[in-house]
């Protein structure tokens, strides 16, 4: 199982689709790894800029709906080979849901109003998420402030990042 | 407890109850195409499971980028090619019998009632038209279904839209669903099938019930998916009249799939289409959503009919009945890539494309590209594309592209305008 979390990169919006974390033109590429530099570019937010924001980011905390779209799996594994493991939404699309745990990689949903409280307190200054996956608890710091912020995961979802993914996972039941 | 049809296909093929919520299906189909599969089958060889659950089961096609146009996506055709071969898929469809993939597997009788189906195609819930559960998986979702032809899922929990009224004239499947995405939002059915009843979809053919399901992904829908009745067995007659005695005994067989009349449903919604205008999106969401009358002067320099939503012969007839004896604008280039080689023929056949051509458009061989700015129709930065296809996000055609969804009607009368406009205005 990996290690998840680190620098938050906040994405104020709702409905990010999957052609914006990874447009199209890039799904002739055969290897995760040569989806690195295209990730979000295509991304419809002000002031947000993929050169810039996402270097050393380890997880993403939006808004709802998102990964809405294409079913391309190319989205989680974008973020994956950009080293963000974890996302944090108000809601996601099902198909990419299902891909980030099939990847074994996390998609966990929060209250709105949890969501709308971290943005508040957190977004716009350097903060770092810490994971505890036994307690089950998300650790939020910044400059002077923190957060501990408890969520819940399916035991099914669970399963498939415990397992590194639903391959391994099926191969071992079916 | 009454059932929905997807309860019901649930039941029939759940195979494990891994945990509490989730169901895995046994499927019956498992399709391919040359962006997501290729992946998929070097991870396969990559973990020395280099195998199909069933060679009979899995349909695969290069539709995407065909012709190949350059190195990448030949070899990603090659990955395909290679792989059918080596495991004897019989159904494979390389370039002069490709399609679009959920125009031509219907069009080959692939998709029956009560069938359970993925493929990595967020729009493979067109196929849900016949009253079968197909649903848009991801690459590694593909992978196992190749492996061991199984799928997990969320019990299925469904909306019920009874489309009410009856279809003003001008107006299609196309504007349907879009009013109804208007209505719900991109999130409206995340996570839900959603079953479309009622008597406008009951008159309406399997090519507009296949528009109307392709774009229950565009509210977050699992699976468009209507009841199969009379036109469902007139459309699949040929592919089972070895199976039933006549049409009578197919329909009744087929009605076992159809929602009991106490389903329970997580939401049902009546859409009343009486006064409906033929819509056009703006802005990077589907369901942002107004008449064509009210979206003001809006200059195209693309129009684009094809894809998977609106690329079969009853659009290519809808739009060549606006473009007869007419001409496209000076200032628009105009695309129709007929999404299935049996469509183009039979668009031949009717003197369709020789309209379409006359009229100024270049008829392309069947593909995808235009669709998601892979190829056969890129848009440039700044460029405006009224399009009949699905998805009208930031990029989707090109980077810096706008996209506008409309009907192929819709499309046409643009096309002879230059603007966005309707049949009614030329």
């Amino acid at each position: 199982m990996r290690s998840f979390g680190g620098n938050v990169l906040f994405l104020d919006r709702s409905d990010i689709n999957t052609d914006e974390i990874i447009p199209a033109r890039y799904l002739t590429e055969m290897t995760k790894a040569a989806l690195k530099p295209f990730l979000m570019e295509d991304l419809e937010l002000e002031e947000f800029r993929a050169d810039r924001d996402l270097a050393g980011v380890g997880a993403i905390v939006t808004r709802a709906n998102f990964g809405c779209g294409s079913s391309r799996e190319h989205a989680p594994w974008a973020l994956e080979v950009n080293g963000i493991y974890l996302v944090i939404a108000e809601s996601f699309a099902r198909i990419f849901r299902q891909n980030m745990f099939n990847c074994g990689l996390m998609a966990v949903t929060l209250a709105p109003e949890t969501i709308a409280r971290l943005f508040e307190r957190f977004a716009g200054r350097p903060t770092r998420v810490g994971v505890d996956w036994n307690a089950m608890v998300f650790h939020f710091t910044a400059d002077g402030i923190s957060e501990q912020v408890p969520f819940a995961l399916a035991p099914f979802d669970r399963a498939l990042v415990e397992a590194g993914g639903w391959v391994d996972y099926a191969d071992r039941r079916y | 407890m009454g059932r929905t049809i997807a309860r019901k296909i649930f039941d029939t093929h759940r195979v494990d109850t891994p945990a509490e919520g989730i169901e895995v299906i046994r499927l019956d189909g498992v399709f391919c195409h040359e962006i997501t599969t290729p992946i998929a089958i070097h991870d396969l060889v990559a973990r020395d499971k280099d195998r199909v659950f069933d060679p009979k089961r899995i349909k695969a096609v290069i539709d995407h980028v065909s012709p190949a146009k350059d190195g990448k996506t030949a070899t990603q055709g090659k990955v395909l090619r290679d792989w059918a071969r080596r495991h004897g898929i019989q159904d494979f469809f390389d370039i002069g019998r490709n399609g679009v993939c959920h125009a031509l597997f219907p069009e080959q009788g692939f998709v029956r009632p009560g069938d359970t189906i993925i493929m990595g195609d967020s729009h493979t819930c067109t196929l849900g038209a016949f009253g079968a559960f197909a649903a848009g998986v991801g690459t590694t979702d593909l992978e196992v279904g190749i492996l061991k032809g199984v799928c997990a899922f969320r019990a299925p929990e469904t909306i019920r839209i009874d489309i009410t009224g009856a279809m003003p004239e001008g107006v299609f499947a196309k504007d349907v669903i879009l009013s109804i995405i208007g209505r719900i939002g991109v999130n409206g059915a995340t996570d839900r099938v959603i079953e479309f009843s009622g008597p406008v979809v009951e008159a309406m053919s399997m090519e507009g019930r296949m528009t109307l399901c392709n774009m229950a992904i565009e509210a977050g829908g699992t699976c468009g998916i209507c009841r199969p009745d009379r036109v469902t067995v007139d459309y699949l007659w040929p592919f089972i009249r070895e199976q039933y005695p006549d049409r009578a005994a197919a329909l009744e067989a087929f009605q076992k799939w159809w929602p009991d009349p106490d389903a329970v449903y997580a939401g049902t919604l009546v859409h009343d289409i009486c006064g409906l205008e033929p819509l056009a999106t703006f802005g990077f969401k589907p369901d942002q959503v107004k008449p064509v009358r009210a979206m003001g002067d809006v200059a195209v320099d693309q129009v684009y009919i094809g894809s998977c939503t609106n690329g079969r012969i009853e659009d290519l007839r809808a739009a060549a009945a606006v473009l007869r004896g007419r001409t496209i604008h000076p200032s628009v280039r105009a695309i129709l890539s007929p999404a299935t080689p049996k469509v183009y023929a039979d668009a031949m056949a009717e003197g369709l494309v020789a309209t379409f051509m006359e009229a100024g458009f270049c008829v392309t061989n069947p593909t995808c590209g235009a669709c998601l700015g892979m190829s056969n129709g890129v848009l440039a930065e700044g460029e405006v594309c009224a399009s009949t296809t699905n998805r009208n996000f930031a990029g989707r055609m090109g980077k810096g592209g706008m996209v506008h969804l409309v009907s192929p009607a819709t499309a046409a009368a643009t096309a002879v305008a230059g603007h966005l406009a309707t049949a009614a205005s030329l």
